[in-house]
């Protein structure tokens, strides 16, 4: 008996614990409503959805980011190729709600347009910096949110998402 | 969007807007056949969720080269598609450019780039619609609607075909994919639409330009002229130009003389193609100047209505229509015709077969019509117009009736009757009266239920036995068509409104004979028409009738709204 209150207990701690995360991850604006939408889009037919769908981005981020490292590293550099990449990572960036990274993305374009090439360096590097944050941050509540379903837990956005 | 403050989550998806019935019959939009195309892979997965979320049907593609071949090999397989601008292999515009020219499909753009040229040269190219990244769920429930826009527009474009007179050379498209996705008759109907639009848009094409012309309204007078024209020339030799040289109105074109003339070519086509007798009572102007009918062509007006190819009716505006404003000559043609004999003073002749059903008196509504040499305007009928037998008609509003891609076509080929095309009244015509369905959407195709139901009856319009029922959303269409099983062939199902002896509100087959065919519309909803305004014909001046027929819709915004499922007007009648 004692064992099961205690079940529930760390469950609930685990799920505040989640809560709480997410919370600081939309107030410091990591995140955006989009990631939200991404919970709408779970279901019981669609039980990893959100997961699925962070891990693609996270796939096409690092390769877009290798492409644009190799892009400005060139002797004569396209800026139009590298706005075409910027383009797609602030995108898809966009789509899952990774606002920061999508937010460097923007101003990265505004250089790329300036076709300045330190400038553009500058703003890659910020962009994988964003984007290696938020990661570690999503990796980390998806830690979380595992921890929960295997104590008999869920997550349901729509209640606790405000 | 704030990006400190966390959201209200959305509502959770299972509302009644994914459930069936949804108030728009037919589970539409459930369904729905989306074709998107993204090289984000991110993207193309949220996407693919949250169509599939709104109920449609995905297709995902990450190239425009293998979307395009998929569209191609699969052209009725897609309802609509929805591409992202940039991609690698394809410029999105480009793609959009295909489809519009191959499949003509509606396009939805996307992008994470929110400038405005951009989206601006998503509307010049012709997509329907533009979203920007990151795309909500919101966004994408709405996207059927550019389908039925397109649907409607398809439909609009169709009821145009014979005139050369569009609004918009822009909107000259091919037929829209099947609409209804569910029945392969409906496949059938639009494959014919589509091929007769095709070989319609040729001719169409070099008529119309971008630009928007002006509305041609074939008045009473002009028609008059037109005929005479034609008449100076003789019918074998009249080229629009040289009618246009001796109409000499001004701001009137070859174009518009052109299409006209094919009109008025095909009406005479059709009339003279029609021999046998029937006897189809029906009225005949009284006044109507027969004269140069006769001399018009070999036109055997009478010979038309007696195989019942033209009611008797329809055959009286056609007259009328043909000669412009009734002069006061006799009717030569009189002896040949059965049908015209009476109630018509003029008609000296001594053929006073008198039609079981008609009342002579009655007769002298049909020479005011106004010019319009549609055969296809045929089944305009003037509420007022009363004829014996009345026929199980509803009669639309003038408002609507100035909406050709309301009308239906009362004329059938004796053989093709199948096939309901629309009274193309072309847009600027004055319009005889048309019997529209009321609650027309815009005409439906025979033999196949639409998938909507709209809420306005419907009726039909028919002028032959194989006809199909010009039903909004198809309505009616099992209705009449087994109806029509029933029919001879004999046409004369006219409306008439509130025909004399009639009951104001019935509306009864012509011919007592045809009778049994029970080509009968709902007549609860002449409740609804204003018909009880002019019992008596009699009492019209000409000058009502003729404002009546010859009032033009206002604007075109009318016609969109048309396009709902509201049902029709009453208010709308020509009354």
């Amino acid at each position: 008996m004692v064992q099961a209150i205690k079940r529930i207990m760390e469950l609930n701690q685990l799920q505040r614990s989640f809560l709480e995360y997410t919370a600081a991850l939309f107030r410091e604006g990591f995140l955006d409503s989009q990631f939200s939408q991404l919970y709408q889009l779970q279901d019981e037919s669609n039980p990893e959805f959100v997961v699925e769908v962070v891990s693609l981005f996270f796939e096409d981020s690092e390769r877009l980011i290798n492409d644009l490292s190799r892009a400005l590293d060139q002797t004569i550099v396209d800026f139009r190729k590298i706005d075409a990449h910027v383009h797609q990572l602030k995108g898809s960036s966009s789509s899952i709600g990774a606002q920061r990274v999508k937010n460097s993305c923007v101003s990265f374009r505004n250089f790329c347009e300036a076709q300045n090439i330190e400038e553009c360096s500058k703003c890659l590097q910020q962009v994988k910096q964003e984007y290696l944050l938020i990661k570690n941050k999503l990796e980390a509540l998806f830690q979380l949110e595992k921890q929960i379903v295997a104590a008999g837990g869920a997550i349901n956005m729509v209640e606790w998402m405000l | 969007m704030d990006s400190q403050t966390v959201k209200p989550m959305l509502v959770s998806l299972s509302n009644a807007y994914w459930k069936s019935g949804d108030g728009i019959s037919d589970q539409f939009p459930v369904g729905l056949r989306v074709l998107v195309v993204d090289d984000d892979t991110t993207c193309l997965k949220i996407l693919d969720s949250m169509l599939k979320k709104c109920g449609y049907e995905v297709t995902q593609k990450s190239d425009a080269e293998s979307a395009l071949d998929l569209l191609r090999k699969n052209k009725n397989g897609y309802d609509i598609v929805i591409s992202d601008v940039h991609m690698p292999d394809m410029d999105g515009f480009k793609l959009l450019e295909h489809i519009g020219h191959e499949m003509d499909l509606p396009v939805i753009m996307m992008s994470a780039d929110d400038s405005k040229d951009v989206v601006l040269k998503g509307v010049n190219h012709g997509a329907c619609d533009y979203l920007i990244k990151p795309i909500s769920i919101e966004a994408l429930m709405n996207i059927w609607q550019h389908v039925v826009r397109k649907r409607k527009q398809e439909l609009k474009e169709k009821d145009f075909e014979g005139s050369g007179i569009s609004e918009d050379g822009e909107q000259q498209q091919k037929s829209p994919e099947n609409f209804d996705y569910s029945s392969s008759a409906n496949e059938a109907n639009y494959k014919n639409l589509k091929k007769r639009k095709d070989e319609e848009d040729e001719e169409e094409r070099d008529d119309t330009s971008t630009l928007k012309k002006p509305r041609v309204v074939w008045s009473t007078d002009l028609h008059q002229q037109f005929v005479n024209a034609v008449h100076q020339l003789g019918i074998e030799k009249a080229v629009p130009k040289k009618i246009l040289e001796l109409m000499n109105v001004p701001g009137l074109t070859r174009e518009n003389v052109a299409s006209h003339l094919q009109k008025f070519r095909l009406y005479l086509k059709r009339a003279s193609q029609h021999q046998s007798g029937h006897n189809n009572a029906f009225m005949g102007p009284q006044e109507a100047s027969f004269g140069p009918i006769s001399s018009i062509n070999g036109l055997n007006l009478h010979a038309l209505t007696t195989t019942g190819q033209i009611p008797a009716q329809s055959l009286a505006i056609f007259q009328a229509a043909a000669l412009g404003r009734p002069t006061t000559t006799s009717v030569p043609i009189v002896d040949q015709r059965n049908i015209f004999s009476f109630g018509t003073p003029k008609l000296t002749s001594g053929d006073d077969q008198q039609q079981p059903n008609n009342n002579i008196e009655q007769m002298n509504l049909f020479h005011r019509i106004p010019s319009s040499m549609e055969p296809k305007q045929l089944a305009t009928l003037n509420p007022f117009a009363q004829s014996s037998g009345g026929m199980n008609m509803q009669v639309d509003s003038p408002a609507q009736m100035g909406q050709p891609q309301r009308m239906t076509q009362v004329f059938h080929d004796i053989n093709g009757g199948s096939h309901v095309s629309c009274l193309a009244s072309s847009v600027g015509q004055p319009n005889l009266l048309q019997v529209i369905p009321s609650g027309v959407h815009g005409p439906s195709y025979s033999s196949v239920s639409q998938p909507s139901t709209p809420p306005g009856d419907s009726f039909t319009l028919m002028s032959n036995s194989g006809l199909s029922t010009l039903t909004s959303k198809g309505m009616l269409q099992e209705e009449v068509n087994s109806e029509m099983k029933g029919s001879r062939g004999f046409v004369s199902n006219y409306v008439v409104c509130g025909g004399l002896g009639n009951s104001p509100n019935t509306i009864q087959l012509v011919n007592s004979s045809l009778a049994d065919n029970a080509l009968r519309i709902k007549n609860e909803r002449l409740a609804d028409m204003d018909f009880q305004n002019n019992p008596f014909p009699g009492q019209f001046s000409e000058e009502d009738l003729i404002s009546a027929l010859l009032k033009q819709p206002e604007d075109f915004g009318l016609v969109e709204n048309e396009f709902n499922f509201d049902g029709y007007h009453p208010n709308n009648l020509p009354l």
